[in-house]
């Protein structure tokens, strides 16, 4: 009977493995095939000789590629931390108040709602120019006297990228947080009231403690995500000014469809995989256990 | 209707835990019997393994002549009410009875019949069109029952039906129970965990204990000739008083085995006119009766007994008193195995 | 504790205002005639017009990016929600080995960074004809929105108390039979909240979209966007207008079914 389930489960199991297998596995597998091989599409006389990892090899003294990865770690060191500050603090306004609930919920996601792309042009709108209404702002604040050009220097460059980002997806990391917080047994603050804990004590040796979960998800998906970053910078900054705020993904396509690099585009893809994949396990060690649970 | 066999049936999960360790339990045709035991006994294994819905490791199980092992449960006939009744919340109470008749593909116009039928045994005719979650728990149970009652199975399975019902409800729905099963004759197999329901609901009640069966018999033979210590401890309320250590008055093997006593069967008299000597230590008055709480040595020394005492009798706290023994109604234990001895 | 009462509603109005400020901005520059669009913003609407608008639906033909989006995001979300509901019903119910691994397995692959599989996607799409169709779209967006389904679904699943299965089988019902019967009925708000959930994120893709299409025919929203070039200039007023008829559906949907949404989101990534 016991066989009869398996059996009956695998064929349930099937179809969705077999379309994944199909259009997931089957193309990684290719693109690391295809790391191995020199294959330029603007030179196709060339042919497509296997040259081992000579890609990778250049891909680690490509300045543009090392550029990348240096940008795409700031990127994401700078966001994700953000994120995760200012989402705390929102999860924690947010567990404490009890009007206005639907208001907030909508206003926190209809930004992650929208096309990542849209959200970027809204940002690039709002940094345009020299009376875009952020330099207009600055100004009639008095915080500058001379409206910035965003666009021109790397450094200013970065502050619509991060600033979009986390306007889009740190209402995300403090739903995750809220939920984390909900689920503390308020008694356990009570408890510390009655032993003389200050509400800073309180926040130190309850809360954080066992929002480590909550905080640990949150940072493990927020850093995937950030290491991916694709739509963002292409719409916004299109990599720019030159490659000063291009990520790896970036670098990556424009290897791949723009100079038909796909050789080494796919050496490129296969390190992108590889940084991601790590982090990804990390995941799935600390958290994938408890998902299927362990007896039914 | 049909008897039950479990044949040898063992039940180890993966993860190494043995639940069953080879059960062997006849039960007859129109029988009620009831698996009791301490929670982890493997009562509930051994009524899922009957239904179907865990597959056992070793041995048979028989529904009337048929073997069921390896059958999935819809193709065994029987019919099952869970602890939480598991109702479909989402179909109506006329729909929950008319299911399993639905599923065996029988006629609207039968199962029409049937579920009115149902309905009115039950007195669920006025909620036939409500939703599980607009009933009470008195009702849900008696849904849940109607569930079983209207396909007209060969054995009913009930998994500690009872235990999600306070105390009033339980006592009255247990009485339901019992006159049902007159009027269907039908095979029960019934788990809990309450000694008192299996004493009372049982025609055979079976005893459990790590995957063990210590003894089947009629209440009364348990609760009589219990054939362990454990049973002896288990059946009854209060508790069996035991006493280790005692001398057994035997002429053909004197020796050493444990004494057991029941709170009823020991006499509250003058100290030094009975058995034993003991300190009291509380009296719990219940109206119809004294709980007494004694110990045999002394203050806080010496094993604890206990002693149901009539209400007339005088005892208070403090005090020595003696204890007289009912000869009749003396059981002894092996020292280890706690087997009784004759 | 009422001296500590102020800070949250700060922080809430604070977090309304910046996540509404940029829509409102954009709404506004959207009915904003070109010409005044840099000349020096005001926060108050002055003179509204419908040029963009129009311009959207005449010269731009938008309604092409929509329709391509919507048939992409919406056969994506029936195929997996379909087929991965009964995948996710195998994971979260039944016992096999391999249960635990084939399930980080489809999680593995969901967190694929994208551009690690498009120039193979590409390929074979070429290969297939299929670069610059529908098809050729909805085929790679499985690559997330299957595993998407699955995971979510297996937790919905994994809600349902498993004796209603148990009873139904002794009922007389096989097990496909008590899925269909018992275990659908009652997860369809799951249901409902993983189809939104994914026709959301298919809606919303770009990577794929950008890759596989090659023009206006089979271009999805996003792309569209993206790509807007004006003859002399970056025509903002338009591409406002635009994103505001591209965002407007999932912000309906989204905000109709908040709630929902915000319990599957959180629901499988926080246990406790």
């Amino acid at each position: 009977m016991e066989a009869q389930e398996a059996r009956l489960a695998w064929g349930l199991v099937l179809p969705a493995l077999l379309t994944i297998l199909l259009i997931a596995l089957f193309p990684l597998v290719w693109t690391f095939w295809e790391s191995l091989h020199l294959h330029d599409l603007r030179m196709p006389w060339l042919g497509r000789p296997f040259i081992g990892l000579t890609n990778y090899v250049d891909a680690v003294r490509d300045p543009r590629f090392i550029g990348a990865l240096g940008h795409t770690l700031f990127f994401a060191v700078a966001s994700v931390s953000l994120e995760l500050v200012i989402g705390l603090w929102l999860a924690l306004a947010l567990n404490r108040a009890f009007k206005g609930r639907g208001l907030v919920r909508a206003a926190v996601l209809v930004p992650w709602a929208i096309p990542t792309v849209v959200s970027a042009l809204l940002w690039r709108f709002m940094f345009e120019g020299q009376t875009g209404i952020v330099n207009a702002g600055l100004v009639s604040a008095g915080i500058i006297h001379e409206p910035i050009v965003w666009f021109i220097q790397a450094a200013t460059a970065w502050v619509p990228v991060i600033l979009a980002d986390v306007w889009k997806t740190t209402p995300f990391v403090a739903l995750l947080l809220l939920a984390g917080l909900q689920n503390i047994d308020t008694s356990l603050y009570e408890a510390a009231r009655i032993d003389g804990a200050s509400a800073w004590r309180q926040f130190r040796y309850v809360t954080l403690p066992l929002l480590k979960p909550a905080i640990l998800v949150a940072l493990i998906f927020r850093t995937l995500d950030a290491f991916r970053v694709f739509d963002l910078v292409y719409a916004l900054t299109g990599g720019g000014p030159g490659t000063s705020t291009e990520p790896i993904a970036l670098y990556t396509f424009n290897a791949l469809l723009q100079n038909l690099q796909f050789g080494y585009g796919s050496a490129l893809s296969v390190i992108v995989f590889v940084v991601t994949f790590a982090l990804a396990m990390v995941y799935v060690r600390f958290l994938g256990a408890d998902l299927t649970g362990a007896r039914r | 209707m049909a008897s039950v066999r479990l044949e040898g049936v063992k039940k180890t999960y993966p993860n190494g835990h043995v639940a069953a360790q080879g059960l062997d339990l006849q039960i007859n045709d129109g029988e009620f019997m009831v698996l009791v035991g301490p929670s982890g006994c493997g009562k509930s294994t051994a009524l899922r393994m009957i239904a179907g819905l865990e597959t056992p490791t070793g041995g048979r199980i028989l529904i009337g002549d048929r073997d069921v092992t390896v059958l999935p449960p819809q193709e065994r006939d029987i019919a099952m009410v869970f602890q939480t009744y598991a109702l479909y919340p989402h179909m109506t109470v006329r729909q929950n009875l008319g299911f399993g008749l639905r599923m065996r593909g029988a006629g609207r116009e039968e199962i029409e019949q049937r579920v009115e039928q149902a309905g009115r045994a039950l007195s669920l005719e006025t909620v036939l069109d409500r939703k599980p979650a607009q009933l009470s728990g008195g009702q849900r149970q008696r849904v849940a029952l109607g569930r079983a009652i209207v396909r007209e199975p060969k054995v009913f399975l009930f998994d500690e039906p009872l235990s999600n019902l306070d105390a009033k409800l339980r006592v009255e729905t247990r009485a339901e129970l019992a006159r049902l099963h007159r009027r269907l004759r039908a095979t029960v197999v019934y788990v809990t965990h309450d000694q008192e329901e299996a004493m009372t609901l049982g025609s055979r009640v079976a005893v459990m204990r790590d995957g063990f069966l210590q003894q089947v018999a009629p209440p009364m033979e348990l609760y009589l000739r219990p054939a362990n210590q454990f049973v002896a401890g288990f059946v009854g309320s209060p508790a069996m008083n035991f006493l280790p250590e005692k001398e057994v008055p035997s002429a053909l093997n004197p020796r050493r085995a444990t004494l057991g006593i029941r709170p009823h069967d020991i006499q509250i008299v003058a100290p030094g006119t009975g058995d034993e000597n003991a300190y009291v230590e509380l009296v719990e008055s219940r109206g119809s009766e004294q709980l007494v709480y004694l110990c045999l040595r002394g203050n806080n020394q010496g094993p604890a007994i206990r002693v149901v005492a009539p209400p007339e009798t005088r005892v208070a706290p403090e005090q020595t008193v003696g204890l007289g023994f009912d000869r009749e109604r003396l059981h002894w234990f092996e020292p280890e195995g706690g087997r009784r001895v004759e | 504790m009422n001296e500590r009462k102020w800070w949250p509603v700060l922080a809430l109005t604070l977090l309304v205002v910046a996540s509404a400020f940029p829509f409102y901005w954009a709404i506004l520059a959207s009915f904003t005639p070109e010409a005044r669009l840099f000349q020096g913003p005001s926060l108050v609407p002055g003179h509204l017009v419908l040029d963009h608008y129009r311009a959207l639906f005449t010269q731009r033909n938008f309604w092409v990016p929509i329709r391509n989006s919507l048939i992409v995001a919406g056969s994506t979300t029936a195929f997996c929600v379909g087929v991965g509901s009964l995948c996710a019903y195998a994971l979260a119910r039944l016992q096999f080995r391999g249960k635990l691994a084939l399930l980080g397995f489809i999680l593995a692959v969901g967190m694929f960074p994208q551009i690690s599989v498009v120039s193979p996607l590409y390929m074979l799409l070429r290969s297939l004809r299929l670069i610059n169709t529908y098809p050729g779209l909805i085929l790679p967006y499985f690559t997330f929105a299957m595993p998407l389904t699955v995971w979510l679904l297996v937790g919905f699943f994994r809600q349902l108390p498993a004796e209603l299965e148990e009873a139904a089988m002794v009922d007389g019902a096989s097990r496909l039979r008590a899925f269909a019967e018992v275990i659908v009925p009652l997860a369809l708000p799951g249901l409902a909240t993983t189809a939104i959930l994914t026709f959301v994120y298919s809606w919303n893709e770009f990577l794929f979209a950008l890759s596989f299409t090659l023009g206006p025919e089979r271009q999805t929203v996003p792309v569209a966007i993206a790509l807007f070039r004006g003859m002399y200039q970056v025509p903002w007023g338009q591409i406002l207008a635009a994103a505001v008829v591209a965002t407007a559906p999932v912000t309906l949907l989204v905000l109709a079914f908040q709630r929902r949404i915000v319990q599957g989101l959180t629901a499988g990534a926080v246990k406790g």
